[in-house]
């Protein structure tokens, strides 16, 4: 069992790591009031700078810059339109979403068929050799690691510092964060392009140590479910990562049931992440009142400063 | 002297314009409609790569005009009476929900000819083609069946439809004839298109055991994945060498070029009639990555015995007997099964584990 357990354990990270970063910007960005539906925009945008960066310079930690940089470039773009020129938000996060599929097609149109030899796996303290624990925790790459230290530092900014305090201030009640004196345009701003940074990394792992390779639309709707895994997480980061492994746990050991020919339909298993989100958002807003005092209450409304 | 030279001037002028205007309307404007976009490195870019044949191949008496990423259904439907309607003489719908949008478009443009892939509707102006990939899963197999150590091979299936199927019974009988312990572990993953999923799917497989890695999904990403563990894979719609030069074995590869080159010529000349058109081997439409050098010259002989059995007809590779997993005969000994029985494959032939999922 557990020749086979750990592989799978594995491959779970890897499926697991881009949702954790798309989700954890996400998150920051909600909480500020926010809803930036443009997550899958973002990634794809991130995935092709960063591989277009790592054929040219064959350099991974360029190219995870680069991802994040061109995430952040599009989040911008949302910014402008929604902070300071008032547009919906729903409206143009979708819009946003198709504008970075259209766009990354377009300048990817030459990458197609190349390749990258992904980011080195790492060996922490040289043991990744140990049977069962070494692979586990100290043979990935560096973005694993760093995923897990980003959520861990999110969630200490959230709720421990002042800043953090600022953005969740600015989310629950942007009149009053405005009459106290605080610049709720560029609070979000500020939210906005740590969103689009970081989806711009979820992107980058997608291209260049997922599937080290760029193909159209390789995102495949991953940014959709990282924005359903923020709900899903009641906006906390560690549930977020939690639910971002559970997410990719299910699909991946759905595949191992297969090989394993357990007698399950294949159309079932593959719609059971999808049912466990369904039921968990049934059952965190049962209670509404408590669904309530979760979701940011300023959560996609504009901010007019008036007066 | 003067006048005759103008004259001279006038009638080749005369002549010219003619000839302009005779070639204008010789010119024959050919559209494609494609269901992914041409740079997925798969089924939309095969199609493509025979539009390009065409312009290579026909130049100046034809002009091309392609759409990509059209949905199937209502949009297609737009898009393909556009097509008809500013002056396509000819018209490629290149994906299986094309059917009925393609049906009622060529109603409405009756002088319009119309090429639909992989559907089964037909009408005056409508022909059907599609390719028998599965008897390049025939060859792959015999020599997947050589290659495995661990006799499993792990098999990628997007949708559990006759085509895929009959790409898995096809690999299985060749595997089995060289190789009786031979075993094909399939995961379904869903999908014709998502390079993580199907990554994980290779993943999973050669997780459990599998040191051949087959796909019936259109991304590169398996054959990486084979790649980095080391173990071999086969490529799927185009050429995949590139993304894994030590594992890919070979890719089996869609050739639409000189069924389209042969069908605009039909309409140049005036043969174009409704036809359906199921190729393989024989005229190219299906067609092999070059072999890779570290598979034993015995195997690659084999693999060029079976293409070229298949090409001449002495090799079927749903020749019977074959009973499916029930133990019920399907192709009695000494016949071959026919189009019919391929074209609604939905069963695994005997000797295959598992279950096609309902």
């Amino acid at each position: 069992m557990i020749d086979w357990l750990v592989p799978a354990f594995l491959t779970i990270v890897t499926a697991a790591t881009p949702l954790v970063f798309a989700a954890l910007g996400e998150t920051v960005v909600e909480k500020a009031g926010v809803l930036n539906l443009g997550v899958e925009g973002m990634m794809i945008m991130g995935a092709i700078a960063a591989f277009a960066t790592a054929v040219s310079t064959d350099s991974g930690l360029l190219a995870v810059l680069a991802g994040a940089g061109a995430g952040a470039l599009i989040a911008l773009i949302f910014g402008v339109l929604t902070v300071y020129l008032q547009s919906n938000q729903v409206a143009t996060g979708l819009a946003l979403t198709i504008f970075g599929l259209g766009l990354s097609a377009l300048i990817g149109h030459s990458y197609v068929g190349k390749t990258f030899d992904g980011l080195p796996k790492l060996n922490i303290l040289g043991i990744s050799d140990i049977p069962v624990i070494g692979p586990l925790l100290f043979g990935h790459d560096g973005l694993v690691y760093f995923s897990v230290l980003s959520v861990g530092l999110v969630a200490w900014f959230l709720t421990r510092t002042r800043a953090g305090l600022l953005i969740r201030a600015v989310g629950e009640n942007h009149d009053a964060a405005h009459s106290i004196g605080y610049s709720v345009t560029l609070i979000r701003m500020g939210a906005i392009l740590f969103g689009g940074a970081m989806a711009g990394i979820g992107g980058a792992y997608l291209s260049v140590s997922y599937t080290p390779l760029w193909v159209e639309n390789m995102t495949a709707g991953r940014g959709w479910i990282a924005l359903a895994l923020v709900v899903f997480a009641s906006w906390k980061p560690w549930r977020g990562f939690f639910g971002a492994y559970l997410f990719g746990g299910i699909t991946i050991i759905q595949l191992y049931a297969q090989g394993m020919g357990v007698e399950v339909s294949a159309q079932f298993l593959s719609m059971l992440p999808y049912i466990a989100t369904i039921l968990v958002l049934v059952i965190i807003s049962r209670d509404s009142a408590k669904a309530r005092l979760n979701a940011p209450a300023c959560l996609g409304k504009n901010f007019h400063a008036s007066g | 002297m003067r006048i005759t030279s103008r004259l001279t001037a006038i009638a080749s002028g005369a002549i010219l314009a003619v000839g302009i205007s005779s070639a204008a309307q010789a010119q024959l404007k050919i559209g494609f409609v494609y269901v992914g976009p041409i740079g997925d490195h798969g089924w939309s870019y095969e199609h493509n790569e025979g539009r390009l044949a065409i312009e290579k191949a026909l130049g100046a008496k034809v002009s091309t005009t392609y759409v990509e990423k059209v949905p199937e259904g209502a949009d297609a439907q737009r898009v393909i009476s556009k097509l008809a309607s500013s002056g396509h003489g000819l018209i490629f719908t290149t994906s299986f929900g094309y059917m009925n949008p393609t049906l009622k478009a060529a109603k409405r443009f009756p002088k319009v000819k119309f090429e639909h892939a992989t559907g089964f509707k037909r009408s005056k102006n409508v022909s059907t083609y599609s390719a028998r990939f599965y008897e390049g899963r025939y060859v792959v197999g015999k020599i997947v069946g050589n290659m495995t150590k661990s006799n499993v091979i792990g098999y990628i299936g997007s949708f559990p439809i006759p085509e895929v199927i009959r790409g898995i019974n096809a690999t299985y009988l060749a595997a089995k004839s060289v190789n009786p312990k031979i075993k094909i572990k399939v995961v379904w993953v869903s999908t014709w298109f998502d390079p993580g999923k199907e990554a994980d799917a290779a993943k999973t497989l050669i997780d459990q055991g599998a040191d051949v890695i087959m796909q019936h999904t259109d991304s590169p990403a398996p054959v990486q994945v084979a790649q980095q563990r080391g173990v071999w894979a086969v490529g799927q719609a185009s050429d995949m060498t590139n993304f894994g030069k030590k594992a890919h074995l070979t890719s089996i590869i869609d050739n639409w070029g000189p069924y389209y080159v042969a069908r605009a010529k039909a309409v140049l000349d005036g043969s174009w009639k409704s036809t359906d058109t199921w190729d393989g081997f024989k005229p190219g439409m299906v067609q092999l990555a070059d072999y890779n050098t570290a598979i034993p010259a015995s195997v690659i002989a084999l693999a060029k015995a079976t293409r070229a059995g298949i090409t001449a007809g002495t090799i079927n590779p749903f020749a019977g007997e074959i009973k499916d997993q029930s133990g019920k005969v399907r192709v009695k000994a000494g016949e071959k099964a026919d189009d019919g029985l391929l074209a609604g494959m939905n069963f695994y032939v005997h000797g295959l584990d598992g279950s096609i999922p309902k």
